[in-house]
């Protein structure tokens, strides 16, 4: 008798749970033995007995929460297959943020893809996403609605460019998530040939150094901190560029800036209105997610025979898999709050 | 079309004026003719078409995409033209080397468009424009960019492009067409200023200082004539013959828009060759009426019957600039108002009357007058009054707001004491402070007396005191909604806030059923326990009382 999807992957409670493996993947609670997909707070949580990721992920998960946030480590590069239980565990590049990677879990012929959050449109920080073949393909669906296309991100990039020349005494606020986007970000900024310092929030330092680490050449960065009398010192950033988490901008921190132009880099800038009420004048569509044209395409590629969807947009996914003719169910997994846009 | 969009994306997403100027300055810099101008137009209201309807759009958006798809696109983002410039499906023919449609390409297919062929139009539109274009497009055609430009900044930017005076731009401002070549020229100082054809042009207004506390002690009471400041909106009503002899009428808002078309009861009124200057009102049975019923008049491209009826229109005339082709601006106020009192009595229409002088020798008498207009012959207006204009007799009508020859000399603001509920982030410089305020009063409510809100200020307090402010805010707060925070507000606990405002309307629109004008604020009462803070019962009595011939609610 064949075996069912059902019985290699179900949703549980604390997260998508592999019976024949006995491992969780991203679990939302502490767990005996966990396979991180990538170093997003809400995928990557402390408290496991043994995690399993890759060197990337587990670097970052050690510079985030302390390297004691599992008991075991594992690092398993790209393209590695290791055997847990019986049940083969390959980690395949999902192109979201440095070391995030799809799971591809094989076993007794049936193979299921976890693909984590990923995207499919270029990313110097990280390497690109791989497609594999599926009978069951775990997708995301933050960004699943067809009024979601981002546009290529050097164009948002040099939005950011010229408004930086219009209004040269005004500092440059841009916000981004800490961990990957701002990497991101700031090394297309360098794209653009622009090389003089981009100061940074403190939160930000300790990740842009690992990226540094990783290969990932992001140039001078300084901390944006003023020395001296804060007001003299306010001039020191007009015509700056600053990257910072997007909570910093509320918060006093922000002060210190001479006449602040916030911008944000999100996908969710791509509704205007989200854009105004948040008093962002510069909107930056600059996602790690796939927009609706990659989701599409990318569950084509894979050619499923069932698509799950993990969070997010389920309920329109789940229409344009029933009108392309993918049986689709929406896993309603819950905890998961897209940290990476 | 692009440029065009950037332009307008930006725009919407610049709160500071500032910021808004040089956005527009730089766009008519860099834009030829004649896509500047039809922007421009596009700017100041200026461009007249067939609009299509959202139900059209919406037909076309769901022969391209599933239904259910757009639904649950348009519930999220929740606003028809940014949901299908971002839903639409770019048809695979496009090429990216086809050259994107210029603004005036764009005004001209409409232009040519009828109701048949407008649908073809749009989705042809839409096939060949970008995102950022197809949102502008569809802004262009549903009608109303509302993007938080008045026609007075757009024309604020033109000027500013070569330092001509606004004054003149306004000035010629009616004479001119889209795409406005002519004009730009001129304004980038690279052609001679437009001559103004029209027989009934706008001539920029004259506007008064502010009187300041002392004022008055360098001034003689005999230099000046007093007479009410009426709490209406500051027109022009123009009254000429085209070169035919047929007659040009208009009425002009203060900033020179053309705002005829909401009021042809004034239109007929304007049996005259001359423009008055004069305070736009709403009158029945002759009593002016509160400003709120004005209120029901204005912004609107024309107007019901049933609102003519319901709030009739009438000029209170202030002055008199032109006269039987004589163009008087160049003398005194004396004499023209002289001249104005007899212009006066040529009109037929009952529309159209005298402002009263408000008699005085001493500024004591004027006092007097200020503080009680009912006995200073405002008689039963005297609710509309909300102060008195010194004007020199002595002074020419010159645009702008020269310091000197015209004062406006206000009434007191009412005051409340207030309690501060929510608190929003600023925008620019305020962006990481709390400094909007949402403030209510106290009502009866099911379990005690409760708050509601009744007005929000986000002026009248110095750096250090927003500081304290937005201190106050971040350690009260007892709930967050997006930018919004609620603050601990109850009878043990609130801040209250002395509020000075110019007047009350009833309002339908707000909880508390009453809308404040104009409110700042004018002192923070650390020291005053919240519960002591008004209630709604005392501010209410501060509402207009109803006139006669009142409406049926009465």
């Amino acid at each position: 008798m064949p075996i069912r999807p059902a019985d290699l992957l179900r949703p549980t409670p604390a997260g998508l749970y592999c019976p024949p493996g006995d491992f969780f993947v991203d679990p939302v609670r502490g767990v005996e033995r966990a396979v991180i997909t990538h170093g997003h707070s809400d995928h990557a949580r402390p408290g496991h007995r043994r995690a399993l990721a890759t060197p990337e992920t587990l670097a970052i998960m050690a510079s985030r929460m302390g390297a004691g946030h599992a008991q075991e480590r594992q690092a398993i590069a790209y393209g590695e297959c290791i055997s847990i239980n019986g049940v083969d565990v390959t980690l395949v590049p999902a192109g979201h943020v440095l070391g995030s990677a799809q799971v591809v879990i094989e076993w007794k012929g049936l193979r299921i893809v976890v693909s984590g959050d990923y995207k499919r449109s270029a990313d110097p920080t990280c390497t690109g996403f791989e497609t594999v073949k599926a009978d069951v393909f775990v997708t995301e669906a933050t960004f699943a609605l067809p009024v979601f296309r981002h546009p290529p991100a050097a164009d948002e990039i040099a939005k950011l460019m010229t408004s930086l020349q219009r209004f040269p005494e005004r500092t440059h606020l841009v916000g981004a998530y800490s961990l990957g986007k701002a990497q991101r970000v700031i090394k297309l900024i360098r794209d653009t040939g622009y090389d003089e310092p981009v100061f940074i929030h403190g939160a930000l330092k300790a990740l842009c150094d690992l990226y540094e680490a990783n290969g990932v050449s992001l140039g001078e960065l300084r901390p944006a901190t003023v020395n001296g009398k804060a007001r003299e010192a306010k001039n020191d950033f007009a015509g700056k560029i600053v990257v910072g988490p997007p909570s910093a901008f509320s918060e006093n921190w922000a002060r210190r800036f001479a006449d602040p132009l916030e911008g944000f880099a999100s996908g969710w800038m791509r509704i205007r209105q989200r854009a105004k009420q948040r008093g962002i004048e510069l909107p930056l569509v600059i996602s790690d997610h796939a927009d609706w044209n990659e989701l599409t395409a990318t569950i084509r590629e894979v050619d499923p025979r069932e698509v799950w969807i993990t969070h997010g947009r389920d309920d329109a996914l789940a229409r344009w898999a029933e009108l392309n003719g993918y049986a689709a169910k929406p896993l309603a997994l819950v905890g998961y709050e897209d940290e990476g846009d | 079309m692009r440029a065009f969009a950037n332009l307008i994306e930006r725009l919407i997403l610049t709160p500071q004026k500032n910021g808004k100027l040089r956005l527009m300055q730089a766009y008519f810099r860099e834009t030829p003719d004649p896509d500047r101008g039809y922007a421009l137009a596009a700017l100041t209201g200026s461009l007249d078409f067939r609009y299509a309807k959202p139900g059209l759009v919406r037909a076309l958006v769901e022969e391209r995409v599933d239904p259910l798809l757009f639904r649950l696109s348009y519930d999220y983002v929740g606003d028809l033209s940014e949901t299908v410039s971002l839903i639409w499906p770019v048809p695979e023919h496009a090429s990216a080397n086809d050259p994107a449609p210029a603004l005036s390409d764009v005004v001209a297919l409409l232009d040519g468009a009828t109701r048949a062929t407008l649908p073809a139009i749009v989705a042809g539109m839409l096939d060949r424009l970008d995102e950022t274009g197809r949102w502008a497009f569809l802004k262009l055609i549903t009608g109303g960019l509302r993007i938080g430009v008045s026609a007075r900044l757009a024309k604020i930017a033109l000027a500013g492009l070569s330092d001509v005076p606004l004054s003149d731009i306004e000035e010629i401002w009616h004479g001119q067409k889209p795409p406005y070549e002519a004009l730009f020229a001129w304004a980038l100082g690279t052609g001679p200023r437009p001559a103004n054809d029209d027989p009934a042009p706008f001539r920029p207004v004259m506007l008064a200082q502010p009187l300041g506390d002392t004022d008055l002690e360098a001034l003689d009471a005999n230099d000046f004539a007093a007479e009410w400041k009426w709490d209406g909106i500051r027109v022009q009503a123009v009254g000429a013959s085209d070169k035919q002899g047929r007659p040009i009428r208009r009425l002009y808002s203060r900033t020179g828009d053309d705002i005829s078309g909401a009021f042809p009861d004034i239109l007929e009124a304007l049996d005259f060759d001359g423009a008055i200057d004069g305070e736009l009102l709403v009158m029945r049975d002759r009593a002016v009426q509160p400003f709120n019923s004005l209120q029901q008049r204005l912004n609107r491209k024309s107007v019901t019957r049933k609102m003519l009826v319901e709030f009739p229109a009438h000029i209170r005339a202030y002055d008199l600039l032109v006269a039987g082709g004589e163009d008087l601006r160049p003398l005194p106020f004396a004499e023209r108002r002289k001249r104005l009192e007899l212009f006066i009595d040529t009109i037929e229409s009952d529309r159209v009357d005298l402002s009263p002088n408000v008699p005085f020798d001493t500024w004591d008498e004027l006092a007097t007058a200020r503080a009680d207009p009912i006995c200073a012959g405002a008689a039963h207006d005297a609710d509309a009054v909300e102060g008195v204009m010194l004007k020199r007799n002595d002074s020419i009508y010159e645009a702008g707001r020269p310091k000197g020859p015209w004062f406006k000399w206000k009434r007191d603001p009412f005051n409340v004491d207030a309690v501060l509920m929510y608190a929003q982030r600023g925008h620019g410089k305020r962006s990481s402070l709390y400094s909007d305020y949402t403030f209510g009063v106290w009502r009866k409510g099911e379990g005690g007396p409760e708050l509601v809100p009744v007005g929000k200020a986000y002026s009248g307090f110095t750096d250090e005191e927003l500081n304290r402010l937005d201190k106050f805010v971040r350690d009260n707060t007892v709930d967050r909604f997006g930018p919004v925070r609620a603050v601990r507000a109850d009878a043990e606990t609130g801040l209250v806030l002395e509020i000075a405002f110019e007047g009350l309307n009833s309002s339908t629109r707000h909880k508390s059923g009453i809308a404040m004008r104009f409110p700042r604020i004018a002192r923070i009462r650390w020291d005053k326990p919240s519960r002591e803070a008004d209630t709604l019962s005392n501010l209410t009595r501060l509402l207009p009382r109803r006139k006669a011939g009142g409406t049926k609610a009465d």
